[in-house]
């Protein structure tokens, strides 16, 4: 590891270690799709090989026509629909409260988003079952949505962004006459425009990723997200060891994130590095 | 609350002039939380009643068949509890917990800390979409990832072939009580290193390249460099970043889960784990106890963090 460090070493020694370690690091991605383009005799007669020898886009069919995989990729943009629009609406008007106004509960409200942040949760899922329950939203996408529906990561965000505004800006608007609804809307959001897309890119990220809290809501086929499909499929192909099928619908899960990342990385890189959370 | 405030607010501006400060105050607040609602509310419903709860139904041997009968639930005190730290699995998960802690962390921020120092350390070309590279694992989905793992890790899997292409029997990973755990730990580290990495450069950059140059001229070399001025200077990020993966490998839910569902003999099996494992079996009020004694962890490792960093910055 030490052999790495810029100090010890000349350039290209140092390419060709940083090189070595990005190929380490795409080689899953490799694996993946390079099993989801081989047949399942293949798979089975040669498991281990790197790449395919006739390479098929049958995984990816069979993926759609009999697994219900269409289906699944709805229920995640939908569920990620729902949870953009409810962290862009909650977060902002938050954040731009928690940096922009003087108001009494100030430090309570901050020291609560901070506190958010950092509840686990394993410490509250089962409770927040039990209220889903309750709220006959079991087994729906709105169950599956809600509880991420106004992430304190992204009123972080958020409040980050709204302290580089100018006071003088809203203060002159506030001598005109304006209310805190019309700054809030005509001078402050149009503004936000970076803060926006970091928040939609991080809740579109976390929704799409989350795993554990559909698992538990989703009860039938007609709810699963794109992971929960995935696992439940892995599971089902587990005596079959279906690799191709289940490593093509790996792929599916993963590109388009990763197709999002490579165009609007600076985004993604903004939202972990904002407040260190993913 | 807020409802009940905005018309008292407008009544008070419009009779009492002889306080129009606090008015225009109780006004303000009043927009403030307005403004707050929306997210207040959720977190109310979503985070803090479930927090509070968890601590009551842990209190009680709620099952998931009362969940329509809250009358046959009764208050068992602290039983959850005493049960729990006599349970052999719940402190062999704790011990399990602990391993991934002590690995994962150094490892996350050794492989993050080095990456970061390299593409800091001036070159150009290519540093742009190394970063993009090493970090794309951060955002790719854990469900995938895990599912390629396990057919690499497969007995006749693409690692034990490359093994074998240089005359080693590779063994069955995720079927060894020994070897399950390394792998499930990879699997984070190769998930995490990018948030490591992205936040030491985040702190790299922010120490002023003089300090470098005077240290250069009074004859200081890059070892040296590095041990008096960047890693000094980089303390608060360090500390921050450790605490963070600290918090996440406390929590490791989704690698042991996805890889070996806390097998094989429980050898892979978190806290986080057991807690879902009690949850699906219907035990809600054993499965809160574990939660809770992870909520406290947790706490517990936040609060000497912000002591560390006042402390220190």
């Amino acid at each position: 590891m030490t052999a790495l460090t810029p100090t010890t070493l000349k350039r290209p020694a140092l390419y060709g270690a940083l090189i070595l370690c990005a190929l380490l690091t795409v080689l899953p991605f490799a694996w993946g799709v390079s099993g989801s383009l081989r047949g399942l005799d293949e798979i089975r007669s040669d498991p281990g090989a790197l790449l395919p020898h006739h390479p098929t886009l049958g995984n990816f069919t069979r993926l759609f026509e009999t697994q219900g995989f269409g289906r699944f990729a709805l229920n995640s943009l939908v569920v990620a629909a729902m949870v953009v629009a409810g962290n862009i609406a909650a977060a902002s008007a938050a954040g731009y409260a928690l940096a922009k106004l003087d108001f009494a509960g100030r430090r309570l409200a901050f020291g609560t988003v901070m506190a958010a942040l950092m509840v686990p949760f394993t410490a509250v899922f089962v409770t927040q079952f039990v209220i889903t329950v309750d709220l006959g939203l079991a087994d729906t996408l709105a169950g599956i949505a809600l509880p991420g529906a106004a992430l304190p990561m992204s009123v972080f965000i958020m409040r980050q962004y709204a302290l580089s505004v100018p006071d003088e800006l809203l203060e002159a608007a506030r001598i005109d006459g304006a209310g805190e609804f019309r700054i809030f809307f005509g001078i402050f959001l149009p503004l936000a425009g970076p803060a926006v897309a970091t928040i939609t890119i991080m809740s579109f990220l976390t929704s799409w990723n989350n795993f554990v809290w559909p698992l538990i809501v989703a009860q039938s086929m007609s709810t699963y997200t794109l992971p929960v499909g995935l696992a439940a499929t892995s599971q089902a192909a587990a005596h079959v060891t279906d690799y191709g099928l289940l490593l093509a619908g790996a792929i599916v899960v993963m590109l388009p994130v990763l197709v999002l990342f490579l165009c609007l990385q600076r985004y993604f890189v903004q939202g972990i590095a904002g407040t260190g959370m993913r | 609350m807020t409802t009940t405030l905005a018309p008292a607010t407008r009544e008070t501006t419009a009779t009492t002039k002889a306080a129009p400060r606090t008015a225009a105050r109780t006004r303000r607040t009043a927009v403030a939380w307005l403004f707050l609602a929306p997210f207040t509310l959720l977190f109310l419903l979503y985070t803090a009643i479930p927090a509070v709860a968890a601590l009551g139904f842990s209190l009680t041997d709620l099952r998931g068949a009362d969940l329509r009968t809250p009358l046959a639930v009764n208050f068992t005190g602290l039983d959850n509890y005493l049960r729990l730290f006599q349970d052999d699995s719940f402190l062999r998960d704790i011990g399990n917990t602990a391993l991934f802690v002590a690995a994962g962390v150094p490892l996350t921020m050794g492989v993050g800390f080095t990456l970061a120092l390299a593409l800091d350390s001036g070159i150009q070309r290519l540093r742009g979409a190394l970063r993009t590279v090493f970090f794309a694992p951060v955002v790719t989905n854990v469900v995938a990832a895990a599912l390629i793992w396990q057919y690499a890790f497969h007995p006749d899997g693409t690692v034990n072939q490359a093994l074998a292409a240089v005359g080693l029997a590779g063994p069955n990973w995720l079927d060894d009580p020994d070897l399950a755990m390394p792998v499930v730990v990879l699997l984070g580290v190769w998930r995490n290193f990018g948030t490591a990495m992205v936040l030491f450069l985040a702190g790299l950059q922010a120490i002023p390249r003089d300090v470098y140059e005077a240290a250069a001229l009074d004859g200081a070399g890059r070892w040296r460099q590095l041990r008096y001025i960047t890693l000094p200077l980089l303390l608060p990020t360090t500390l921050m970043v450790s605490v963070l993966l600290t918090v996440f490998y406390l929590q490791v839910f989704d690698e042991p889960y996805l890889l070996t569902d806390g097998g094989p003999l429980g050898s892979t099996e978190s806290v986080a784990l057991y807690t879902y494992h009690q949850f699906g079996a219907g035990q809600f009020g054993m499965s809160s106890a574990a939660s809770f004694v992870m909520l406290v962890l947790v706490a517990v490792v936040s609060v000497v963090q912000f002591r560390l960093l006042r402390s220190r910055t």
